[in-house]
């Protein structure tokens, strides 16, 4: 069934499907407003374990796992686990069990620069029978043998197995967690309601094994942790953003992101940096700026990326260089979602800072369909 | 290289000088090949297309779970899911709904419904998957959206956007078409929808029709089959592609053979076309080839000269059969679809697609015919005397070695013994076989048959009539009985196997026609679509029908599809209340029961139709399991009934010994008496005012037993298609053969000139023989075609089918055939006997010096 054009043309069928699906996860522009979902507001107090947990009743969720691990023989690899929870909108009296009420798509992806691209794979399905869940009261993410869990000492374990590679890590909190923007309330434009909850355990350290092709590989690293739930996040103007999380050196967590429109201006930005004492400094939107310093153009999808890039935040230089090139997760063939998703060094006014991960999105060019 | 010379010569001096008779017998092979290779083309066509497309259904799973009947509960998915070696499960909900009555015909308005969760299908069934509107990417989870494929949107009249009704029990529910599939077979009537929307939809919460799976690789299939299925235990059906393909394989099997049989029947007659064209061109050039042989042409030559000149008309007619057999099948394929009446392959639009295998074996049928039919008279030649065959007059002699009492008496009891052959793989072979034999130990009969009736009639005739005519014609008819059984040849052929398929037909149609009689008691039969694993009416409906005015007697039937062997086609369990007094008040029975009365108290009993007997060896008395409800029951085979609507078994059971099993109290069929007093319409009108009234599928018993018959006469269409090109076959080789004689006898008409005779008396000469020859023909095939008949009636369809028969001989229409056949062959004589008497009396005579 390789490359039959039925199967092509169902391939074609999927990627606007799924592209679509994935605008629809960010941004709420192009999907009709279903009613009853809750808005994200300042005044809420973020409470824990039980924002930990899923919150079904919002339209979309997201774990975001990204980090830096090394083999006992000192050769860096990138890895990225995403959960996604998105609430359909569908009848609530749907009896049954198969009611597409929730989809959980997770992506888990794996860079090692000894392969020259990246590994990833991805899947899609409904919640239900146990099978495929979000739970609500602390992280427990499950999509079949897919598995994200915070356990009661507060580490975290993530088990994924995909076709080439696999991995099986344990991720321990090393500082408090951070909560992004005003308490937790991250905007995302200019509009209030253009908002998330959203907050971040950065420094986590990484402990397990890397699979490749079925043998396990022992790894230490770094890695972060995002979690961040809304019903309406994005402008309708905005196409994309850059973000970049880095856990570094020195102790310090830097988060900065811009969200960008379709000429490529800033729509809305924000930067946080927490040093290793716990002080964070918060900066306006016009203090950060993204500046491209390198592209890339994707074999793959045609989409150029800037994969080293500079940023600013007030009086401070950073720049991002990527581990390799090559870590689009071209996932056109299944679930449709292309986006950039790399491990990056850090340097802080020219000197080495540590190592985070930049993200990427909406730099494909739109689909001839 | 003077051989060739020669050879060439000879052919194409033959059949300059006799054009039409090489013309005549090209036709017929090319018409039976072209009958047969289209056959079994459109049949292959439809079956490949109609497999292709349930496994299509299917997709590309390594192995499917079913349960017994048609749903089971879906706790098995999550097991079946996290089972170790399962990469992926898909859950299937697979259904058929009916549409509302106004909007297509009464006679088929299911539509079949696969409702899967598109995330797990898309890794094992990509093909059958919605396609949403550009934009509208998650309208495959929307609460009321369908997928049609192109046919289903051109059955059911709607387009992308359009609102569809559809039954649910007794209400009638709207979803709306979100679009096509990505990729459905042409002609494949589905639907496909969300899972969780379907379940909810149609009242199918928490019940799925099938788990299909697909193994981690490295995983051995039938090691884990083998496993899986001690684990699942007996309410479960653990099956492969294979044993789908068995299944929809014996579906169609015996009537695709049989289909086959019979327009191999069409290639059978052209046979004794040949042999009788072939007999009488080499009887007429005894001279020619005992001068060549004189001459010094050896034996061999000769023999291989012969052989030489059947096998180009058997090349010829085969190359020519083959084409126009693909040229009928394409367009048959193209404008009537697959379905050549059976009703095996509803819904599939299959292409027609040249099978060499298949187009080389009916060359070889077709050529092997021919040489079959001029070996014995290129033998015949070869073998005789030089010096004897240049006389005068030794045509008949000629032909007296292939009167030989004895290969037809051997024939004939080897068809005898055949009879008592049971079938091999559950076809008739031997009936098959037996048939043929009979029917060439019927025709080699002939000669002697012919000569002893004709004797007797001379003898008798001799005292009482005196005119030169009469006298003249039984003379011949007596003394020269080989040329004259070889005419007959084919019309025996073709009139005895016509014979035996009316009778067959008849018997049939006779048998079903009482059968729907004694099945359809009531007056009224009202059905609701099924809902779920339950039938449509539930209680609280049933309570209402039963208390309608109007009506003296109100049944309830549950019947529900049953898989007792996963290759075998589901069978039907049929519920009902079964009179205790005497069963056959309420089913049709055969004599094979055992009397209410002596039946055990400790066991429930149930009556099983004929095929059950056949399949299962589901004899009388026995004691059987059947997985039922929650476990396995026993039961007790307490009589066997006949069923012509379920080919592959059904069973029937005590209503409340259904409902005390299973639990399951729901009815999918209420049968209705009238009140004297109260008509058709107006209980139709009581009927319709139930809350419920728009839903009922209301059908008066006429109805359905027009239907029925309408359907089974459709069924046979193409065979009487068939009898008809046999029976044009036949009266062909009438033609050919009075032909081919009169002008052999040439300068006997002279001779007779010269002695007195009128021009017209030996017209009446030649029309008489002819008529003559005819009635003994037609005689000996109403006999002939009556034995085989019960071969057909009592063998074939029983062993096909697993149904017996009555036997019933349909008068009419057999003596109107006769007589079609009689005047036909008198006139044909009589147009060949113009041409042989309008020379010259003296030129014919000279002739001979």
């Amino acid at each position: 069934m390789r490359n039959s054009p039925c199967v092509d043309k169902f391939r074609r069928f999927v990627v606007t499907r799924m592209l679509v699906l994935l605008l629809s996860l960010m941004a709420t522009g192009s999907v009709a407003e279903a009613p009853g979902f809750p808005l994200v507001v300042p005044d809420y107090k973020l409470t824990f374990p039980h924002d930990y947990g899923a919150h079904p009743g919002f339209r979309i969720e997201w774990w975001y796992v990204t980090g830096w691990l090394e083999t006992a023989d000192k050769k860096p690899l990138g890895f990225q686990v995403t959960f996604f929870r998105s609430a359909t909108g569908h009848n609530p009296d749907n009896s049954s069990q198969f009611a597409p009420k929730q989809l959980i798509i997770a992506h888990v992806a794996l860079s090692d620069p000894a392969v020259g691209k990246l590994m990833q794979e991805e899947k899609t399905a409904r919640a239900g029978f146990d099978l495929v869940y979000a739970k609500e009261g602390n992280t427990d993410v499950k999509l079949d043998n897919w598995r994200f869990v915070r356990e009661a000492d507060g580490h975290y374990r993530v088990d994924m197995q995909a076709r080439d590679f696999g991995l099986q890590l344990a991720l321990t909190p090393t500082q408090m967690m951070l909560l992004q923007g005003d308490q937790g309330f991250s905007r995302k434009g200019p509009k209030p309601e253009q908002a998330s909850y959203y907050y971040s355990e950065p420094h986590l350290s990484v402990s397990g094994a890397v699979f490749h092709q079925g043998k396990p590989v022992t790894v230490n690293g770094r890695a972060w942790l995002d979690h961040e739930w809304s019903s309406e996040i994005l402008d309708p103007e905005a196409v994309g953003w850059d973000w970049v999380g880095a856990s570094l050196d020195d102790g310090s967590a830097l988060t900065a992101f811009q969200i960008r429109r379709k000429d490529g201006s800033r729509l809305w930005a924000y930067a946080a940096l927490r040093d290793a004492s716990g002080h964070v400094t918060l900066f306006k939107p016009e203090q950060v700026e993204f500046t491209p310093v390198r592209t890339w153009r994707s074999p793959h999808t045609d989409a150029v990326y800037p994969v080293a890039m500079r940023i600013r935040t007030d009086s401070t230089e950073w720049l991002l260089t990527p581990l390799l090139d090559d870590q689009e997760l071209d996932s056109r063939r299944s679930t449709g979602a292309v986006y950039w998703e790399g491990a990056v060094t850090l340097t802080r006014d020219g000197e080495s800072a540590g190592q985070g991960y930049l993200e990427l999105t909406g730099y494909v060019a739109p689909l001839d369909l | 290289m003077k051989r060739g010379l020669l050879s060439r010569w000879l052919l194409l001096g033959e059949w300059r000088a006799h054009f039409v008779q090489a013309i005549v017998v090209i036709i017929a092979i090319a018409l039976g090949v072209a009958l047969g290779f289209s056959i079994h083309l459109i049949n292959t066509a439809a079956f490949n297309e109609f497999s292709a497309a349930s496994k299509n259904l299917s997709g590309q799973s390594d192995l499917q779970v079913h349960g017994r009947q048609a749903m089971f509960d879906e706790s098995l998915y999550p097991f079946l899911a996290t089972y170790d070696g399962v990469e992926l499960a898909n859950p299937v909900l697979e259904f058929e709904v009916s549409v509302p009555g106004e909007l297509i015909g009464r006679k088929d308005n299911k539509l079949k419904i696969l409702a899967t969760d598109m995330f797990r299908a898309a890794m094992i069934s990509p093909d059958l998957l919605g396609m949403p509107a550009e934009g509208k990417p998650l309208d495959g989870l929307s609460d009321d959206a369908i997928f049609l494929s192109p046919a289903a949107m051109e059955w059911l009249q709607v387009k992308q956007g359009d609102l569809l009704p559809l039954n649910v029990g007794t209400q009638t529910m709207t979803l709306r078409v979100a679009g096509g599939l990505v990729r459905a077979r042409a002609g494949q009537r589905i639907a496909v929808m969300d899972i969780g929307v379907a379940q909810w939809r149609f009242k199918h919460v928490g019940l799925l029709s099938r788990i299909e799976l697909k193994l981690t690789p490295g995983i051995h299939r039938d090691t884990f089959k083998a496993a899986l299925k001690q684990v699942l235990g007996d309410s479960y059906l653990v099956l492969e592609i294979a044993d789908q393909e068995a299944r929809v394989d014996h579906m169609s099997r015996a009537y695709r053979v049989n289909l086959n049989m019979l327009a191999l029947v069409a290639l059978f007659t052209g046979a004794f076309l040949v042999f009788s064209t072939q007999a009488l061109s080499v009887i007429r050039r005894r001279h020619q080839f005992a001068l060549l042989r004189v001459l010094g042409l050896t034996r061999q030559q000769l023999l291989r000269q012969i052989l030489l000149e059947g096998a180009t008309l058997g090349v010829v007619g085969s190359l020519l059969g083959l084409v126009s057999g693909y040229a009928i099948a394409a367009i048959a394929l193209h404008f009537f679809g697959g379905d050549l009446g059976g009703g095996f392959f509803p819904g599939v639009k299959p292409s027609v697609y040249f099978s060499p295998l298949a187009a080389a074996t009916f060359f070889i049928i077709g050529l092997g015919i021919t040489l079959l039919g001029s070996a014995a008279p290129a033998w015949e030649a070869a073998s005789a005397r030089p010096a004897v065959a240049l006389k005068s007059g030794s045509e008949d002699k000629a032909l007296s070695k292939l009167s030989a009492p004895w290969p037809a008496l051997i024939c004939l009891s080897l068809a005898l013994l055949f009879t008592q052959i049971p079938p091999i793989f559950e076809l008739p072979v031997f009936g098959y076989l037996a048939i043929a034999l009979l029917l060439i130990g019927g025709i080699a009969l002939m000669p002697r048959f012919s000569a002893v009736v004709f004797s007797f009639l001379l003898k008798v005739m001799r005292r009482h009539i005196t005119g030169a005519v009469s006298t003249l014609l039984l003379a011949r008819l007596a003394n020269a009985p080989n040329q004259a059984s070889i005419a007959l040849g084919g019309v025996l052929a073709s009139f005895s196997l016509m014979v035996a398929m009316a009778i067959m037909v008849t018997s049939f149609r006779v048998s079903v026609d009482d059968w729907l009689e004694h099945v359809l008691p009531a007056d009224l039969y009202v059905r609701a679509a099924s809902v779920g694993d339950q039938g449509g009416f539930q209680l609280d409906e049933q309570k209402a029908m039963a208390s309608l005015p109007g009506f003296t007697r109100v049944d309830f039937f549950r019947s529900l599809p049953f898989i007792l062997e996963p290759t075998r086609p589901e069978i039907t369990l049929i519920a009902r209340p079964i009179d205790m007094t005497d069963p056959s008040n309420t089913l049709p029975m055969t004599d094979d029961m055992i009397a209410p009365v002596r039946l055990p108290k400790d066991v429930m009993p149930i009556w099983v139709s004929e095929a059950m007997v056949d399949l299962y060896g589901y004899t009388v008395g026995k004691r059987v399991t059947l997985p039922l409800g929650t476990a396995e029951q026993t039961f007790f085979v307490a009589g066997i009934w006949r069923d012509y609507g379920r080919q592959f078994g059904a069973v029937q059971m005590q209503l409340a010994d259904y409902q005390t099993l299973s639990g399951d109290r729901s009815i999918n069929t209420v049968a209705m008496w009238l009140q004297a007093g109260t008509t058709s319409a107006q209980a139709q009108t009581i009927l319709r005012q139930l809350p419920f009234g728009d839903a009922l599928e209301i059908t008066p018993s006429g109805e359905i037993r027009a239907l029925s018959l309408e359907i089974f006469d459709r069924s046979f269409a193409v065979t009487y298609l068939l009898e008809m090109v046999a029976v044009v076959i036949g009266l062909f080789g009438v033609a050919a053969s009075f032909s081919a004689q009169t002008l052999a006898r040439a300068k006997e008409f002279g001779m007779l000139r010269h002695i007195g005779m009128m021009r017209r008396q030996i017209l009446i000469l030649l029309a008489a023989e002819g008529g003559l020859l005819t009635a003994l023909g037609v005689i000996l095939g109403f006999i002939l075609g009556w034995s085989l008949s019960l071969v057909l009636v009592f063998i074939v369809n029983p062993q096909s089918f697993h149904w017996t028969l009555q036997l019933h001989l349909p008068w009419g229409w057999l003596t109107l055939v006769a007589g079609i056949m009689l005047v036909s062959a008198a006139l044909t004589a009589l147009v060949a006997g113009r041409q042989a008497v309008s020379g010259h009396a003296v030129r014919a005579v000279r002739e001979d010096w």
